[in-house]
């Protein structure tokens, strides 16, 4: 019996083992939490976020730069307060409070340094720098605030927030942590991963103290920061600043471009804002009263707004045209025989140039007629498709119901309607005419575009037939880097001497057609095309598109001005004043800029069927 | 001379190698629990003597002295002397409430010069030899009441003592001398009884009353079933039934009511946090929490030697003492664990083998002694690393760091190997 015992014992002895073996294989081989709460206890990661890159114009003047900001984080189980009332007075803060955000450190970790106060100013700083030696487990992590030189250019830049939960989830490349700092929109958004540079991360082992014992892995997981690139824009920070005052107490956009290269010199889009009012603590704040704002201030309107093109679009008809051979510069139409009306102008001699010159809705009324029918078979369903058809090629080259692939986030097709388009709205194939769709004719209709897409125009007609795709970036980081799409031009297909009659019938609009006395300089030779935009919302859109001079044009423009009404009051002597400002550094027209600094269409402006405010706005 | 090789010749060198092996690991876990990357210290480091793993070579070095000392008694004097030897360390376990100091909250250390000795440690060797001496006599049969009730006596004066000076985990320890009597002849039903007891225990502090009732219940009707057809129809069965249920119940109350009310609040918190491993990780629980996750993070094939982070950077309280295993388990992986829990069992197996080979009962009662006690300590300590036991100051055996520990240790096992090494003296007694 008792050998048999120490049987039993051992046996029992192994059991135990076996239970112990089991358990070990569990938490070790089977439950992977234990490894993360391993790291979690014992590696610190430090993580070192660069400055963001800096802003600058074209003419290498700082619009936006980064001012240091200064949070305090506590360290529990180190820090001593033994004067809680003369720490609350340094820190400006009450009893209540400061015993609130120790609880929620202390329940977050004893050992871990957590946020205390956030955004300290550099004054507060200064103010507490001394201080801080007596406050042991008190420590000041730096980072930034986006600063602004200037007030303008606010909707292009777009502004830079703490990350939210969506975008932390949705991110592809796993690099964004709560609490980071990314371009929400404008150029802030579109060249995020320049601006930002590389986050550094060093691993560093910790005690249960907190107290640093040395680089985890010899440093072989450490990343070094990398700093953020400058971006290079193609802005005329006083010419945005100019175009600004003139847009204010308006709605609508102002887009000028220099024809060569495509570059942006000036986009503005009113109403604005203050950018400096969405990079400071008071984010929160003043997001919430900008983005209730009714008129929009937080919208990027030139590549995002629609309207129809109205009479400015009359040149495309007119460069389609010729370019078809359908019409010539001689072609000439009157007024009867076209449901759509047109001012008194002498119609002896209407031809091409005069149609421009005098903005001749029945003009172009017979002349897209012709576009769609000339050198077409069958019945009128089949004519019109067909014409259409090649109609929507060429003017689709135009960068009509496309993206032109300006550098921001925002941009929106438009709409260039086609047969596919149209066959669709009418249910069918051979269901609509030209009858149905000769509001294309004048720019009304189907047709929407943006204010950056009429500027592009404008600098096509200037070029006499490509583009650059417009861009507001002309060179990224030091070496001013580039994608090759901003440096390749792009033809539309007309060919360069169709564009003469044009910009002779531009020339003539401005000297004495449509424009009007206050759209015209007397020292330079300005290209202009009015245009009366048609909306369901009330008074019609004031747009203009120009170029000047006529001869190797500088600059190309295009000004939305809503509810404004015909382009030659509102948008043409806007225009000209940016053109004046920029081709001669000055302008000399004192009361017209005097007089437009201060128009207001704001009365004509509706949204919600009611009428603004003038000082709901912010600017 | 002569006798003195012939008894080295019979020394169990298995047992003495892996004693050295587990005491060799025992210190490089300390080792490496005190190792700094940035400034590592050497033995010959003046600095490295007051670290822990400097001082654990001085008790590994002491220890090598007591063995030589063992080994130059006369085999006989444990078993002459065993009457003093308890006797003296239960005077000791008097005293040491009023002459001891407080090490680590723990009011019972004997401050020698500069040394601090624990007499809690050297009572389970003490007792251990009574026991066995007290067994020696033929005379005595564990079969009967009053043997059973002196040696339960032996026993239960150090516990009592001990847990008089608020050691309760070092006075469970004596609960493994069961092992000893149950070989010795108690009948199987003791320790079957104190298991029985120990499920219930656990049960009641698990399980409601009504689910303990409800389980009873179903237990007792398979029962019936399965007893023969004339023992269903007696009445008494059933009386007897229910007798056990209700004392049963009766018991697990008291355990609810001991639980609440006679143990101290301390003893409370580490029985709720054994119970719900996720009760207070930050406070109460901490320790077990912290030493699960260095055992799990070591993966199965660890950090490597002085790779491990928990433990090297004090994440893990008490860790070079009680949690020495948690270094093994974190920079050794599953399979430095696994390892040593083997060699620990085959180190068991091999004293049980050899307590067997004695031809005196005294050396063989006090083998399953030293078997059981080292059993005991290696079931407390590694099961509530891992969260199978409840916190319970007891170190791991010749692993753990401590002079008192390690030492006691060595005694407990020498003397055992020094009364094997003369089996066959005793024989010729």
């Amino acid at each position: 019996m008792p050998e048999g015992r120490r049987i039993i014992i051992f046996l029992f002895f192994l059991l135990i083992g076996i239970i112990f073996i089991g358990k070990m294989f569990y938490l070790q081989m089977f439950d992977s939490t234990y490894e993360k709460a391993a790291d979690n206890n014992a590696i610190r990661k430090i993580i070192q976020v660069p400055f963001r890159g800096e802003v600058y114009d074209r003419f290498g003047k700082l619009i936006v730069y980064n001012t240091p900001v200064y949070d305090l984080y506590i360290t529990p189980r180190k820090a001593v307060v033994t004067d809680t009332n003369r720490f609350c007075a340094l820190f400006g803060i009450t009893k209540g409070r400061f015993d609130t955000l120790t609880r929620e450190a202390w329940a977050y970790s004893r050992v871990k340094p957590s946020l205390f106060l956030k955004h300290l100013s550099k004054e507060d700083f200064a103010k507490i720098q001394d201080a801080l030696v007596d406050y042991p487990g008190f420590s000041i992590s730096t980072t930034a605030f986006r600063t602004y030189q200037s007030k303008a250019l606010s909707n292009a830049l777009g502004y830079v927030a703490e990350i939210n939960t969506n975008s932390l989830s949705d991110q592809k490349d796993d690099y964004y942590r709560q609490g980071d700092y990314v371009g929400i929109s404008g150029l802030e958004a579109f060249y995020e991963e320049a601006l930002r540079g590389q986050r550094g991360v060093k691993y560093r082992m910790v005690n249960s103290n907190g107290v640093e014992k040395g680089e985890y892995r010899h440093g072989e997981l450490d990343v070094n920061s990398i700093a953020g690139q400058n971006l290079f824009t193609s802005v005329d920070i006083r010419l945005q600043e100019y175009a600004d005052s003139l847009m204010m107490h308006k709605v609508g956009s102002v887009v000028a471009i220099e024809p060569s290269t495509g570059e942006i010199l000036s986009m503005v889009s009113a109403p604005s804002y203050d950018p400096s009012l969405l990079a400071g603590r008071n984010f929160s704040k003043y997001y919430q009263i900008l983005a209730l704002d009714p008129l929009k201030p937080l919208i990027n309107r030139p590549p995002s707004a629609y309207y129809r093109p109205g009479s400015t679009f009359k040149i495309v008809q007119a460069l389609v045209g010729l370019q078809l051979g359908i019409l010539t510069p001689g072609s000439v139409f009157t007024h009867a025989g076209a449901p759509v009306k047109c001012h008194v102008h002498n119609t002896s001699h209407n031809d091409l140039h005069n149609a421009i010159q005098w903005s001749c809705n029945p003009y172009f009324y017979h002349a897209f007629r012709k576009i769609l029918y000339d050198n077409t078979q069958g019945d009128t369903f089949e004519r019109s498709a067909q014409g259409l058809q090649r109609w929507s090629e060429l003017v689709a080259n135009f960068g009509f119901g496309r993206k032109l692939g300006v550098d921001l986030g925002n941009e929106k097709k438009g709409n260039l309607p086609n047969v596919e388009y149209y066959n669709k709205v009418y249910k069918g194939e051979n269901t609509w005419k030209f009858s149905n769709i000769y509001s294309l004719s004048i720019g009304e209709g189907e047709l929407v575009v943006s204010p950056l897409k009429m500027a592009n125009f404008a600098a096509i007609i200037a070029n006499k037939g490509w583009y650059i795709p417009p861009h507001l970036v002309k060179g990224v980081g030091d070496k001013k880097i580039i994608d090759d799409f901003y440096k390749t031009p792009v033809s539309v297909g007309i060919d360069a001497k169709h564009f003469n009659v044009v910009h002779e019938g531009m020339r003539d609009a401005v000297l004495q057609g449509t424009v009007g006395r206050e759209g015209k300089i007397s020292d330079i030779v300005m290209c202009g095309k009015t245009g009366t935009s048609q909306n369901q919302k009330g008074k019609d859109h004031s747009v203009f598109i120009a170029f000047a001079p006529k001869d190797n044009p500088k600059i190309a423009i295009a000004v939305f001005v809503e509810n404004a009404g015909f382009g030659g009051f509102a948008a043409a002597p806007i225009a000209s004043l940016i053109i004046e400002k920029y081709l001669k550094g000055r302008v000399d027209r004192k009361d017209i800029e005097t007089k437009f600094m201060n128009m207001s269409y704001l009365a004509n402006v509706t949204y919600n069927r009611k009428i603004v405010k003038k000082d709901s706005l912010k600017r | 001379m002569s006798q003195e090789s012939n008894q080295i010749g019979k020394l169990d060198w298995i047992s003495v190698g892996l004693y050295a092996l587990f005491v060799l690991l025992g210190w490089m876990s300390i080792y490496s629990a005190v190792y700094n990357p940035e400034a590592p210290l050497w033995i010959f480091d003046e600095a490295f003597y007051t670290s822990n793993a400097g001082r654990q070579l001085i008790w590994i070095g002491t220890s090598l002295v007591l063995i030589m000392l063992i080994f130059a008694l006369d085999f006989r004097f444990f078993e002459s002397f065993a009457v003093f030897i308890y006797a003296a360390f239960m005077l000791a376990l008097i005293a040491v409430p009023f002459l001891g100091v407080t090490i680590n909250g723990s009011h019972s250390w004997f401050k020698l010069g500069g040394v601090t000795i624990q007499p809690a440690e050297f009572a389970k060797t003490a007792t251990a030899l009574l026991l066995a001496k007290y067994l020696n006599d033929p005379q005595v049969n564990l079969t009967k009441w009053m043997n059973q009730w002196r040696s339960a006596l032996i026993i239960a004066l150090p516990m009592l003592l001990i847990i008089g000076s608020n050691e309760t985990g070092s006075a469970l320890v004596f609960a493994s001398f069961i092992i000893l009597l149950y070989r010795e002849g108690l009948p199987g039903e003791y320790p079957g009884l104190l298991i029985a007891l120990i499920a219930l225990f656990v049960s009641s502090l698990l399980l409601s009353p009504l689910t303990i009732f409800i389980c009873l219940l179903v237990m007792a009707i398979l029962f019936v079933i399965i007893l023969p057809i004339y023992q269903r129809r007696l009445p008494q069965t059933y009386v007897r039934i229910a007798g056990a249920i209700a004392i049963i119940m009766a018991l697990s109350t008291v355990v609810d009511w001991v639980v609440n009310h006679v143990l101290k609040e301390h003893q409370r918190n580490r029985i709720k946090v054994y119970l719900d491993p996720s009760f207070d990780t930050r406070g109460l629980g901490y320790q077990v929490t912290q030493s699960k996750i260095a055992i799990g993070s070591g993966g199965f094939w660890g950090k490597g030697y002085l790779g491990g982070t928990q433990t090297k950077f004090d994440f893990v309280p008490e860790q070079s003492t009680d949690f020495i295993f948690c270094t093994i388990g974190e920079e050794f992986g599953f399979v430095g664990v696994m390892a040593v829990i083997v060699l620990f069992l085959f180190f068991l197996w091999r004293l049980l083998y050899l307590a067997d080979q004695q031809r005196s009962r005294f050396a063989r009662a006090y083998g399953f002694g030293v078997v059981g006690i080292l059993f005991f300590h290696f079931l407390v300590n590694i099961g509530m690393t891992i969260g199978l036991m409840p916190i319970m100051g007891i170190p791991l055996p010749f692993f753990s760091y401590g002079g008192s520990s390690l030492w006691s240790f060595t005694i407990l096992l020498f003397i055992f190997l020094k009364l094997d090494a003369h089996r066959s003296d005793m024989l010729s007694r």
